[in-house]
């Protein structure tokens, strides 16, 4: 393991000018926002929607095989997009500007059982402030993997392939899980404190709406269809969980991403917090029909620069950010999904088990901006 | 099981269908006005008036609930993909028989609404509506003599009022700055041959402002005359002043399109808490304008101080009300109307 900055060749000062011309980048897509981008997001919208009602109606009919594969594709189709370029997008506030009340980040519920506010919380205000920096990320391994030499090794870290897979699985439950930061509330003295009562509440409620749907009143709806129709639910979540863990995994965990100590975020600059999204984010590179499933979280390094811009922008914005990681000489992690999915996994399982060799000296550059390589 | 009862069972089953979503998010793809639905319009068509006014014929959703002539209705509608929403006065009688209704409206320069409205709205558009309100109406009893006493776009909740009830003694006294932006000319001289209406244009590029004082040369009756005056603020307060110290103010009924403003105050950063958005305010602009740029669901009504649409607990700090100048401080329990005050300091709004 080495331990090389790859941002030690920049000065203070071009940090700084780095910061400004991405805040350019980021006033002129906000000054061009309009009639195009809102008639964008409400026909992404309206055409998930009927995607889903039209797939639901043909599973009605799921007895037979022809139905069962079409309406179980449409269906996690429809899933997929209300995770990602809908419900993601939205809760970020990325269309709050257009004043719709009924596509806004303070109103939308999605297709998920964490609660909307919830996974605001964490994912909004934890992972994006924070990100990849070790002890305050929660999403750099979710609380449960080692995804950095840098962690310290546990015999439980033996079985994170598996605890991954699991996760990959059933998704939606260990977001939730997570967005209630489980694992430190269950211990005894927490566990009552009726804050977390409340949340935990909440969650239950939005499980039960989501499983009561998908598992019993549509299945009784399909009357002798119920069991295929069952499954089709059933597979259909799998696929959109499988899914968006996938992509999610491509975001920060490829080789080639930094992450950060707790100490170097101390009396961050702005420009030195945009290095950091750029240094602590990977994309995937695709066709457009890719950038559209992922919710056009392929353009992750554009999102964690800029999380509140409209989604559709990212991919012009895209261009003008890898000609500054060009003129900063930086790297742009980038690939198609079949590798860095690879790449991701393979880093799970090499940290599942302890590090090789002894650790190298961290090397502090002389701006004391902390950062530890992979 | 009565059949109310029976048909919210089936609604509560509907939703475990649709959640998270709403039933009506599904009905909302295929009949945006039908009954039951959030207050919806289409505009139907946009016909020209003046240089920059136009009226907007609207069909109405099946909830609307019809309006009283004078009325005026909120209409919410996307500019550049922003929704923003407007009060305009309805010009439609009560009654049409197509069910349609109409506004008028007149672009304001740099006005985003009524520019978009006069110049580039098409039929076919989806808009937001709410009920009519106001009371600038009529009475039950029509009086025997009437006066309009309008300017400008102040026309328009009068022009409502004419097209719907006819007058035994009507008289009018209306300002613009040409004949040609006069609105409804034609419809207004129709009225005068056929001798329902007595109308003095004043054509203010020519001869300058109204002069309340004329009055008594104009309408030598004026005292006896239930009277309604909608124009700009200068006009309205001139004639509040008039008919009080003649000791008639009961017979007069004004309408404001904007808030008159009296006092600004500092300014200040202001905190909108369950957002977590903070931004710096000037002393002038109402924090429901403030709020809405940053990005904050604001709920909002008239805009204009009167029909509280628009209050939100102020939990911090202190806010001027722009029409009186009044300083409100935050106490537990106070509540604010965002679209008359501004900031006076720092302050916190729960939104
Ligand atoms: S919006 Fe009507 S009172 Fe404020």
């Amino acid at each position: 393991m080495t331990a090389i900055d790859p941002t030690a060749h920049l000065t203070a000062e071009q940090i700084e000018e780095l910061g400004r011309e991405l805040d350019a980048i980021r006033d002129e897509v906000i000054a061009s926002r309009g009639e195009k981008d809102a008639a964008y997001i409400r026909k992404v919208i309206g055409a998930q929607r009927k995607l889903e009602l039209a797939s639901r109606a043909v599973l009605l009919f799921s007895l037979f095989p022809p139905a069962w594969v079409i309406g179980t594709a449409g269906l996690s189709v429809a899933k997929i997009m209300d995770n990602m370029e809908i419900g993601h997008n939205i809760l970020h506030g990325q269309w709050d500007w257009m004043r719709d009340p009924k596509i806004h980040s303070t109103t939308w519920e999605w297709d998920h059982v964490s609660p909307a506010d919830q996974w605001k919380h964490s994912h909004n205000e934890l992972h994006h402030t924070y990100t990849n920096v070790i002890g305050k990320d929660n999403d750099l391994g979710y609380g449960i993997m080692r995804v950095d030499e840098d962690q310290k090794w546990h015999p439980f870290h033996l079985g994170q392939p598996l605890w991954n897979f699991i996760n990959a699985c059933f998704f939606e439950y260990g977001i939730a899980a997570y967005d209630l930061e489980l694992g430190k509330n269950l211990h005894k003295r927490r566990r009552n404190n009726p804050e977390f009562r409340a949340r935990a509440k909440a969650v239950g409620r939005k499980i039960r709406k989501q499983v009561l749907k998908d598992y019993v009143v549509h299945p009784l709806l399909s009357g002798p269809s119920f069991l295929p129709t069952l499954a089709a639910t059933f597979t259909a979540n799998l696929v959109r969980n499988i899914w968006s863990h996938s992509v999610i995994m491509c975001g920060h965990f490829p080789e080639g991403v930094q992450v950060f100590e707790r100490r170097s975020i101390k009396g961050e600059t702005r420009g030195q917090w945009y290095l950091r999204q750029m240094m602590g984010s990977a994309n995937i590179s695709g066709s457009k029909a890719m950038h559209f499933m992922t919710g056009n979280l392929s353009h992750q390094i554009e999102h964690h620069l800029f999380p509140d811009l409209p989604s559709n922008r990212y991919a012009e914005v895209a261009v003008k950010v890898r000609a500054l990681f060009e003129k900063y000489e930086l790297e742009y992690v980038t690939g198609p999904l079949p590798k860095q999915v690879f790449s991701a996994w393979r880093k799970v399982v090499r940290l599942s088990l302890p590090n090789k060799k002894p650790k190298a000296p961290v090397i502090v550059p002389e701006r004391e901006k902390e950062l530890v390589a992979a | 099981m009565t059949s109310t009862a029976l048909r919210s069972r089936a609604w509560k089953l509907l939703e475990m269908v649709t959640t998270p979503l709403l039933p009506s998010d599904y009905l909302d793809l295929v009949s945006p006005l039908r009954a039951g639905a959030d207050l919806r319009g289409r505009i139907e068509a946009v016909h020209p008036e003046t240089g920059d006014a136009a009226t907007i014929v609207i069909r109405p959703g099946r909830g609307w609930r019809g309006h009283t002539a004078g009325q005026y209705v909120r209409i919410g509608i996307d500019v550049d993909g922003v929704r923003l929403w407007r009060a305009y006065s309805l010009t439609s009688p009560t009654n049409r028989p197509d069910g349609r209704v109409t506004i008028t409206v007149k672009a304001i320069p740099d006005g985003k609404v009524s520019n978009h409205l006069v110049r580039r709205a098409k039929p076919g558009t989806l808009i937001q509506l709410d009920q009519a309100t106001g009371d600038f109406v009529l009475p039950q009893a029509k009086p025997a003599k009437v006066l309009y006493l309008t300017a400008g776009s102040g026309i328009t909740p009068v022009m409502g009022m004419l097209r719907d009830t006819e007058f035994d003694d009507a008289v009018m006294i209306h300002s613009a700055p040409q004949p040609q932006d006069v609105i409804f000319r034609s419809e207004l001289h129709d009225l005068v041959a056929a001798e329902k209406l007595r109308l003095t244009e004043v054509h203010t590029d020519i001869h300058g402002m109204l002069d309340i004082a004329r009055l008594d040369e104009l309408v030598p009756d004026w005292t006896e005359r239930e009277t309604w005056a909608c124009g700009p603020a200068g006009l309205l307060d001139a004639a509040e002043k008039h008919w009080s110290e003649h000791g008639v103010p009961e017979r007069l009924h004004t309408e404001r399109f904007r808030p008159s403003i009296v006092a600004t105050g500092d300014g200040g950063e202001v905190t909108f808490s369950t957002t977590g958005r903070t931004v710096d305010a000037d002393g002038a602009t109402p924090l429901l304008d403030v709020g809405e740029e940053a990005g904050v669901l604001m709920p909002s009504g008239c805009r204009m101080g009167i029909c509280f649409g628009c209050v939100t607990p102020l939990k911090a700090g202190a806010v001027r009300d722009l029409r009186t100048g009044e300083i409100t401080e935050a106490e537990p329990g106070v509540l604010i109307q965002t679209c008359v005050s501004a900031a006076a300091g720092p302050c916190d709004i729960e939104r």
